[in-house]
């Protein structure tokens, strides 16, 4: 179980039946047992993230496994850093994702343009394009880390009241960034 | 090097120019009339036989007026290198196309195009190779401006003063 | 377009995201049914625009950006730099650390070509050849990290020599992993390399001609699959590889593939590994003691001049061409990488063949987005 102060703040739903609270909790158990990320990767960090789901760092022991279409992916990983012309492909793959999804912004790039920041064909951020749950720094981030972000979605996983939130209503898509254009 | 400065001296008389003073490797400066028949006489005669393209870019050269387009060339045959530039305006930058020379020269012009503005005539395919079609500007060159936003995602985070 | 028995064109979209496309590259596929009739790259999705942020660094910051150009192959970038900087400088590298630069170069080679080859393995369906390989990286990168910190991205060679001297027992390891490496390499050899629906999913297929190869400027094992033997290391050498013995794989000899085709390819690749660790070995021996680091000016400010320096990769050729106009920061500097000129290739030798094919030519020509892009 986690402390009281690693806990995520996470909005409740209004008037949560009392009896759905421990269907949520088994639905949780079993979401955060099998998070299949999009196999995804732009640029070093995908190396590393590579590496992270070989012997040594295994994330395949927590459930976790790569899948080649965002249809059938719970998390995306911005591993790599991100250009103008690969960003709203993102953001289609982003919204491909059924809900519920998470992203993490895998390394200095993707957190904030990295070491690229003043380049003229680099976003300066993941979070320009999607919404981000997780921000990991390293350039390349190493396995260690990215385990320890993918646990990090395990918490948030643990306390969303998904079910009581969701029941009888169809979750809205995030906005994206003001000024995209329609056709993508 | 000297027999390849006599062989191109042979077709191109004066109107190569030879830089062997500076630092670094010597190069030689060809009028953009002459690039294509200088180019052309570098793969095929047989003193030089330069089969291989290493290397085709540009500099933009503010102080001059000029952009230079650069080609780096080696002989597998002959095992050895050179550097041959051509000198075009930087307000209207046209050169010859060497995709007829060197298949290789394609993907190199296109490159220099969208990063310098150099049009080639005779390249078969002319159009961007890095940056989106819809991209304004020759980023490479000298005095080009970042722009403030691209299809509305900002250029810097929001909150950050500007590097 | 449909012709008189009624089939049409079909134009299809194959990445930037693709779990087969090494990295964010895309390719638009017109094929007729599953025979494709041209595969058009379309490319950039990874430019950072390096060149340009190199006008803004000085010499030694850029060395990191030089790292990321080819993140698998790291030391090889960074060491180009450095030769062209320490040319234009004319500064003399120590002898020791010559010879580390070819420790860490090699090292990098296997580690790169472990992507590579499980890569391939991955792409046509085999992933375990994958994993195992996978497991020598990892060793590797535990030897990069006791020697300069970073496990992927080096940034270990510098203007004059490398940022850092063997640590205590480092050697000895260096040692151990390459005297295990030879019974590695047999293990993936029985476990994948001559299996039969490897070997058949790439005999034959996307061949290069040795004129074409040249012609379109294909530089390292894709050059020398097609039958052309030639290696920076052995006919221009540099650094410290004078002196060291060791063989170049051509392609189509040996009757192993065909020359120019995938097959060879994965076994000109294979067999550079175990050329690698005869290097290294012999590397190890001729380890003289010395400083590290030659002798600088304060400042590093090359005359003005320019200068085109290039090293054997483990994807062939890179090189950087650099422009001094004697300040500290460069005033232009162009990086030719071979990926650049392999997917250039791809439009030429695309069509008949089939859709897999194409997964298997892009993997054995190991092009990697980041260096077509810079």
């Amino acid at each position: 179980m986690s402390a009281p102060e690693d806990e995520v703040e996470i909005e409740r739903g209004p008037g949560v039946a009392v009896a759905v609270g421990p269907l949520d909790g088994l639905l949780n158990l079993c979401r955060k047992n099998s998070l299949w990320y999009l196999l995804f990767g732009t640029a070093c960090c995908a190396i590393e993230l590579m590496q992270t789901g070989g012997p040594r760092t295994d994330t395949d022991r927590f459930g976790f496994v790569f899948r080649p279409t965002p249809r059938q992916a719970d998390v995306l990983i911005l591993a790599g850093t991100i250009t103008y012309k690969m960003a709203s492909r993102i953001r289609r793959l982003y919204d491909q994702m059924p809900e519920p999804k998470y992203v993490i912004a895998m390394g200095s790039c993707a957190n904030t343009g990295g070491l690229f920041q003043a380049s003229y064909s680099v976003v300066n951020g993941g979070d320009l394009i999607v919404p981000v749950d997780i921000y990991l720094p390293g350039c390349p981030c190493r396995p260690e880390a990215l385990t320890e972000g993918l646990m990090l979605i395990q918490q948030k996983c643990e306390q969303e009241p998904w079910l009581a939130k969701a029941w009888g209503r169809t979750p809205e898509p995030a906005e994206p960034w003001p000024g995209r254009p329609r056709e993508c | 090097m000297k027999e390849i400065r006599d062989a191109l001296a042979e077709r191109l008389g004066t109107e190569i120019e030879w830089h062997e003073d500076l630092a670094g490797d010597p190069f030689a400066v060809v009028p953009p009339g002459k690039w294509l028949e200088a180019c052309r006489a570098a793969r095929d005669d047989e003193r030089l036989s330069f089969d291989f393209l290493r290397n085709q870019t540009g500099t933009d050269v503010p102080a001059d007026e000029v952009i230079e387009v650069v080609v780096h060339l080696f002989s597998y045959k002959h095992r050895h290198a050179f550097v041959m530039k051509t000198r075009v305006s930087r307000t209207d930058p046209v050169a010859d196309s060497l995709v007829p020379v060197w298949p290789a020269a394609n993907w190199y012009e296109r490159e220099i195009y969208d990063l310098l503005g150099v049009r080639f005539t005779g390249h078969p395919d002319l159009r961007r190779l890095l940056l989106p079609e819809d991209w304004v500007g020759h980023p490479l060159r000298k005095d080009y401006a970042r722009p403030e936003s691209y299809q509305g995602i900002p250029t810097t985070r929001p909150g950050k003063e500007d590097r | 377009m449909t012709d008189a028995v009624g089939r049409e064109e079909i134009v299809l979209n194959m990445g930037p995201h693709h779990p087969s496309t090494h990295g964010v590259l895309r390719f638009v596929v017109y094929t007729d049914g599953e025979i494709m009739r041209k595969a058009v790259p379309e490319v950039g999705y990874l430019h950072r625009g390096i060149e340009k942020l190199a006008e803004q660094t000085t010499y030694t910051s850029f060395i990191p950006y030089a790292d990321r150009i080819n993140y698998l192959e790291a030391v090889f970038a960074s060491q180009a730099w450095a030769m062209a900087v320490e040319r234009l400088l004319g500064v003399e590298v120590p002898k020791r650390a010559e010879v580390l630069r070819v420790i860490a170069a090699e090292l990098n080679r296997i580690a790169n070509h472990c992507i590579a080859l499980g890569c391939v393995a991955m792409d046509l369906g085999a992933y375990t050849p994958f994993i195992y390989l996978l497991r020598e990286r990892e060793t590797i990168n535990d030897l990069f990290e006791e020697l300069c910190g970073a496990r992927l991205t080096f940034n270990y060679a510098r203007v004059g020599g490398v940022s850092h001297d063997a640590p205590d027992g480092w050697l000895d390891k260096v040692g151990a992993f390459v005297a295990r490496f030879d019974k590695v390499m047999a293990e993936l050899h029985a476990l994948i390399s001559e299996n039969e629906i490897l070997v058949n999913r790439m005999l034959g297929v996307g061949v290069t001609c040795a004129a074409d190869a040249v012609a379109y400027g294909l530089v390292g094992p894709n050059l020398r699959a097609a039958g052309v033997d030639w290696d920076l290391r052995r006919d221009l050498p540099y650094s410290a590889y004078p002196g060291l013995d060791f063989a170049v794989p051509v392609g189509g000899r040996d009757g192993r593939g065909v020359a120019g085709d995938c097959y060879a390819r994965w076994v000109v690749r294979e067999e550079e590994m175990r050329q690698s660790a005869r290097l290294i070995r012999q590397a190890l021996a001729a380890l003289p003691d010395g400083p590290v680091m030659g002798e600088l000016p304060k400042k590093i400010k090359p005359p003005k001049g320019e200068v085109y320096a290039a090293v054997e990769g483990a994807r062939g050729e890179l090189g950087v061409y650099l422009v001094s106009d004697g300040s500290n920061t460069p005033y232009r500097a162009k990086w030719r990488s071979s990926s650049f000129s392999a997917m250039s290739m791809i439009e030429l030798i695309s069509p008949g063949l089939m859709i897999a094919d194409l997964v298997a030519v892009i993997a054995t020509l190991d092009t990697i987005a980041p260096e077509v892009d810079r």
